[in-house]
């Protein structure tokens, strides 16, 4: 256990040497955030609300939603994809752990180092400069928190996912690619899910990207119900058991492949 | 000539390493397909709720975001410099880029291309033309000139903006996230600009010229007369902001002293 929690240290470690770049960072996600408050209040126009949602909560939800992504957000995809091209995946493979937990925790590791200096300084920033309303409520953040937790696990499956994919393509940037854009969308980043007609709300109920992005803005927005928010939690968790599975099956199917190149 | 002939050179050799790896070449117009349909699918779910964006209807945007992909697939196929930096600064590469004798942002531009951009030509035109059908817009004999001037402006002043980024790398070689923060930005043209207020509104017309990309030139073909003037400025600004942007990159050049190793 305590080599995995040295990899959360030395990737936090590893980031802080590159501060500078999220002061950037910071000024890239405000911009990010200020075009959709524009863009979201032309669209609210004098409308009172949205699908529940009134302009207020909308601003917050997009501001939340962007710098929770700070959080769940990581490349171990293409880390991985690289790794398996230069063939050092090889010798990841000898060492005395488990290589894609390895991974995982490389992923949380720079997830606490953005959620301390890129969300949390951005988030001041965003209140600042936007009608962003933050709950005063201890139950909400406590909710919000274990939330934000299993999204980060399901991008992380999905990204470990993408990621094994490399063994079995030459090259598969183009569908890391594709599943950012597709996790953009499906995951309420961009839209909130309630916002989409009935049948594609109810076609998205079956995947799991919701679980990234929709259902921790919502909390935070307090958009949601008592019982709809431990449904939404129970849901997270459902998905993030149901996708070992692949993972499991596609690593140990990996692993065979692996020794056929002859690494 | 000597230009246009090594450009034939390098399409033809990236289209042989290009054609060798298929199915990566499919894969990746996939993905830029499957971004243009997310923005798309944006703009649709909010016109299920609203009528009107600050008065312009749902397929006037449309139409400015199928105007947009044309100067974008454009810039994007060969101004694919935002890793300029770290690939050519940070790691030397620039050193062997200045041993040529042509121009080093051309002997970039043609190194880094990536054609398969192209491709958000034809999606920008289908959405044009199924845009223009909705809004009953008649096309004039100088209309497709003018389409392709305004287009070659947009393209230029977008690129303008990413190549003074890249040539604050001459000054300094330490890594910025600059970049994609400009990305994020560019996308601010896609919209009416007269959503945001008058700071950005100000940014986005005459220090990052990015309205010029989309709402400005497409406003022309949308017959919307109080933007004319920014229309028709379209190729003047991205000629202008380009020739700047060559100038400082030339003034770059001077300066740069190798990675010294």
């Amino acid at each position: 256990m305590s080599k995995y929690i040295e990899m959360i240290r030395m990737r936090f470690l590893m980031m802080l040497a590159y501060r500078l770049n999220y002061y950037t960072g910071i000024v890239i996600y405000t911009i990010n955030i200020g075009a959709y408050y524009f863009l979201w209040s032309a669209i609210y126009g004098d409308k009172g609300s949205i699908e529940g949602l009134t302009i207020e909560q909308m601003t917050s939800y997009v501001a939340i939603a962007w710098m929770a992504r700070a959080f769940y957000f990581n490349n171990i995809d293409r880390e991985i994809a690289m790794e398996i091209k230069d063939g050092k995946v090889a010798i990841e493979l000898l060492r005395p752990y488990h290589y894609l937990g390895m991974k995982t925790m490389a992923g949380l590791g720079e997830g606490i180092f953005r959620f301390f200096f890129f969300s949390i300084p951005g988030m001041i920033l965003v209140t600042l400069l936007f009608q962003v309303h933050i709950p005063y409520n201890g139950a909400t953040w406590g909710y919000f928190a274990i939330s934000l937790l299993f999204s980060f696990i399901i991008n992380t499956q999905i990204n470990l996912l993408t990621g094994i994919m490399a063994f079995f393509f030459y090259n598969n940037t183009g569908l890391i690619r594709a599943k950012r854009v597709i996790v953009d969308l499906f995951s309420g980043l961009l839209l909130p899910i309630s916002f989409f007609p009935l049948w594609a709300q109810d076609v998205m109920r079956y995947l799991p990207f919701q679980g990234i992005s929709y259902i921790p803005s919502m909390i935070f927005t307090n958009g949601f119900s008592h019982s709809e928010l431990l449904m939404a939690l129970g849901q997270q968790c459902i998905w993030v058991i149901i996708l070992l599975i692949p993972i499991q099956l596609l690593w140990i199917v990996a692993k065979k492949q692996l020794i056929i190149q002859g690494g | 000539m000597f230009y246009i002939g090594i450009f034939f050179q390098y399409v033809s050799q990236y289209m042989k390493t290009r054609l060798e790896y298929r199915s990566d070449f499919i894969v990746e117009i996939l993905s830029d397909l499957f971004n243009q349909a997310v923005n798309l699918v944006f703009i649709l779910v909010v016109f299920g709720h609203t009528q009107f964006l600050n008065g312009w209807n749902r397929d006037e945007i449309i139409f400015i975001y199928g105007f947009f992909l044309i100067p974008y697939a454009l810039f994007s196929a060969f101004f694919n410099i935002w890793d300029f930096n770290d690939r050519y600064i940070v790691k030397g590469e620039m050193d062997r880029i200045l041993t040529r004798p042509i121009h080093s942002l051309f002997q970039v531009v043609i190194e880094r291309m990536e054609l398969e951009s192209l491709f958000g030509l034809v999606t920008g035109f289908i959405i044009i033309f199924y845009a223009g059908a909705n809004l009953g817009l008649e096309l004039t004999w100088y209309d497709p000139i003018l389409f392709v001037l305004f287009a070659i402006g947009g393209a230029l002043a977008y690129a303008s903006v990413f190549i003074v980024i890249a040539s604050v790398g001459f000054w300094s070689d330490s890594k910025t996230s600059i970049m994609p923060m400009m990305y994020n930005i560019g996308n601010y043209g896609r919209y009416p600009v007269d959503i945001y207020n008058k700071v950005i509104r100000f940014m986005l017309t005459w220090v990052l010229p990015f309205a010029f990309v989309g709402v400005y030139p497409a406003s022309y073909f949308l017959g919307k007369e109080e933007w004319y003037i920014f229309s028709f400025l379209t190729p003047v600004v991205g000629l202008v902001f380009f020739t700047v942007s060559v100038m400082i990159w030339n003034q770059g050049i001077k300066k740069y002293r190798g990675a010294g190793n």
